[in-house]
């Protein structure tokens, strides 16, 4: 497949995804913290390249209302966001969700406040990890691109109709201009195909209500369709990402493995560390140590059996956020990742740490020390030290 | 695989010169990333943006701790950051700067220290771009400079070719050539110290 190769930030890959796309509707609220996809992305409709109706909104709350509102009317619609700017969607995530919207957002993951700072943490989107939506992380501005176009499938499967996020390290990758392998506009579309609204509010021969008030006689029924439908989409995704992988050449699961069917010893990190822990695999595993890394990708529905089987031979492994879940003593993937390995009759010891924190860069010795921490445990059997910490901190 | 880091005071466009020269390496073949530090920006505050280029596929998603070439896009950091902290045995130092060669020198080895093999450059690129462009945007002649001392990694004509595709999507044709002429300037001036 002859690709087309371009040098381009994650923002730029994101923004090029959503002209090919075409979307119907973008909302967006386009003052800090948001990021130039959406400003690349409004000039795509200021030139003519797309036929969207760009909307460019007050808030960030305001910016998803209009999504949800254009989506119930029947049209296939984006955002995107970061930061504080996805902490005052809030109140309209669960929604979007609830009413099955299968909206897509860009999400370049950036630290919330105080301290004031602009730069990357999952802080955002780690703390909506619960507002039903599916949730797709991405190492880098390849992986965001692809990404984007396979959530537009995602989100609108019949079995599935639900919105999707779509995350990626804030300014690291986002800022940063990289190689990417793009496909053709006509590939795309071919790809995504036309959107086929169910029960628009548009389609005026057939009446319906949308966010109609669920009392204690229904409520529970709703949620529990909705969990189901956030449960079976695993192997929708699947099947998307083998179409995916027929167009494009590059084949993507719930997870990344790198290295870890005979490893002995891994770290489970998702987004743009997961490359720099591979190339310190790479150097590692060249000195003759059985070293992997596991990068969850779909976070939402969260692979639980498939993590638990990619895991289970390990004697010990570490779990590495970019956020912390105050007053947890764990960070969310490790929650995550215990609960997934509960009941097995041999546990991996494990370890957590939070990192990189606001953008605090973390290196490749920063890794590698972690490895070492995991070569003592898997040796001795047990952990010393503290089982959750702060990597690279001052005291 | 090449690193390099950047240090430039806010609005000398390193931003635009390290993705330009990750554009022209990626376009020409190569793996590379061009990376610029965001903080509070401020007019004349020190900042620093990165690069890699490679033959490989690059997957280092973290900033640059022990480059191959350091550039300093204003002499005064000499005077007020460390910029050649972590320079690799046998690096490169290009300075933009109006200064003497022994000046130069003198700064530079201060900051070094025991790094005698590093090789260190001068151009001046800021009086290039006075004179080219009427205005000091240092960014562009310095590119010619730092293809020519690092001998191969970028070749001169893909940087022209480049920077005459993307500057005419944004400038007048007399914006463009001056830009071109500058980075040719940069290409002929740069001289080891």
């Amino acid at each position: 497949m002859a690709n087309k190769i371009a040098a381009l930030t994650g923002n730029n890959a994101v923004a090029y995804a959503m002209r090919q796309i075409n979307p119907d509707v973008v909302a967006a609220y386009p003052i800090t913290p948001q990021t130039e996809a959406v400003e690349e992305f409004a000039d795509f409709v200021a030139n003519g390249l797309v036929q969207t109706e760009y909307i460019p909104v007050e808030s960030e709350h305001s910016s998803m209302s209009a999504c949800i509102g254009a989506s119930a009317a029947g049209a296939r619609v984006m955002t995107t966001t970061s930061s504080a700017g996805f902490a005052l969607m809030w109140e309209m995530l669960p929604i979007a969700a609830g009413l099955r919207t299968p909206v897509i957002m860009y999400v370049a993951n950036r630290a919330f406040s105080a301290p004031l700072n602009i730069h990357c943490s999952h802080d955002d989107t780690m703390g909506g990890r619960d507002t039903g939506w599916i949730q797709i992380y991405s190492e880098n501005a390849q992986e965001v691109y692809d990404n984007m176009i396979q959530a537009v499938r995602i989100g609108e499967h019949l079995d599935v109709r639900l919105p999707v996020m779509v995350c990626v390290d804030g300014f690291i990758i986002s800022h940063a201009v990289e190689r990417v392998e793009l496909l053709e506009d006509d590939v795309v579309r071919k790809f995504i195909g036309p959107y086929k609204a169910v029960n628009p509010l548009l389609d005026v021969s057939k009446p319906v209500t949308i966010g109609a008030i669920g009392l204690p006689d229904y409520y529970t029924e709703h949620k529990r369709q909705h969990s189901q439908a956030i449960l079976d989409a695993k192997p929708r995704i699947l099947e998307i990402a083998k179409e995916y992988a027929a167009v494009s050449g590059r084949q993507y699961g719930l997870f990344e493995s790198y290295k870890l069917s005979d490893a002995e010893v891994a770290i489970v990190i998702i987004n743009s560390a997961a490359g720099v822990a591979k190339m310190v695999i790479d150097e590692l595993r060249a000195k003759g140590h059985k070293v992997g890394l596991l990068k969850p990708r779909i976070y939402r529905p969260f692979p639980k059996e498939e993590i638990r089987d990619a895991l289970k031979h390990l004697k010990a492994v570490a779990v590495m956020d970019r956020t912390d879940a105050f007053g947890a003593g764990a960070t969310p993937t490790a929650t995550e990742v215990s609960a997934a390995l509960y009941g097995l009759p041999k546990v991996p010891l494990m370890i957590n740490y939070v990192y990189g924190l606001g953008g605090r860069d973390i290196s490749p010795a920063d890794i590698q020390g972690v490895y070492n921490r995991l070569f003592d445990i898997a040796k001795t059997g047990k952990i010393t030290g503290k089982v959750f910490d702060y990597l690279n901190v001052r005291d | 695989m090449t690193e390099i880091r950047w240090h430039a005071r806010g609005g000398q466009g390193a931003l635009l010169a390290v993705r330009t020269l990750a554009r022209v390496a990626i376009n020409h073949g190569k793996f590379a990333q061009g990376m610029p530090e965001f903080g509070a920006e401020r007019m004349g505050a020190p900042t620093r943006a990165f690069n890699r280029i490679s033959d490989k596929p690059l997957s280092l998603y973290c900033g640059i701790t022990n480059p191959d070439v350091i550039i300093v896009l204003d002499t005064t950091l000499l005077d007020a950051v460390n910029v050649t902290e972590g320079i690799r045995k046998g690096g490169t130092v290009l300075i933009n700067t109006n200064r003497s060669a022994d000046e130069i020198k003198q700064k530079v080895n201060k900051q070094i220290g025991g790094n005698a093999d590093a090789r260190i450059y001068a151009v001046d690129a800021t009086g290039i771009s006075i004179k080219e462009l009427g205005r000091p945007m240092p960014n562009t002649p310095i590119l010619g400079a730092l293809v020519k001392i690092t001998g191969g990694a970028i070749k001169m004509d893909d940087l022209l070719s480049d920077i005459k595709h993307s500057f005419s999507e944004k400038f007048p044709p007399k914006v463009v050539d001056a830009n071109l002429n500058a980075i040719k300037q940069g290409y002929e001036q740069v001289r080891p110290v």
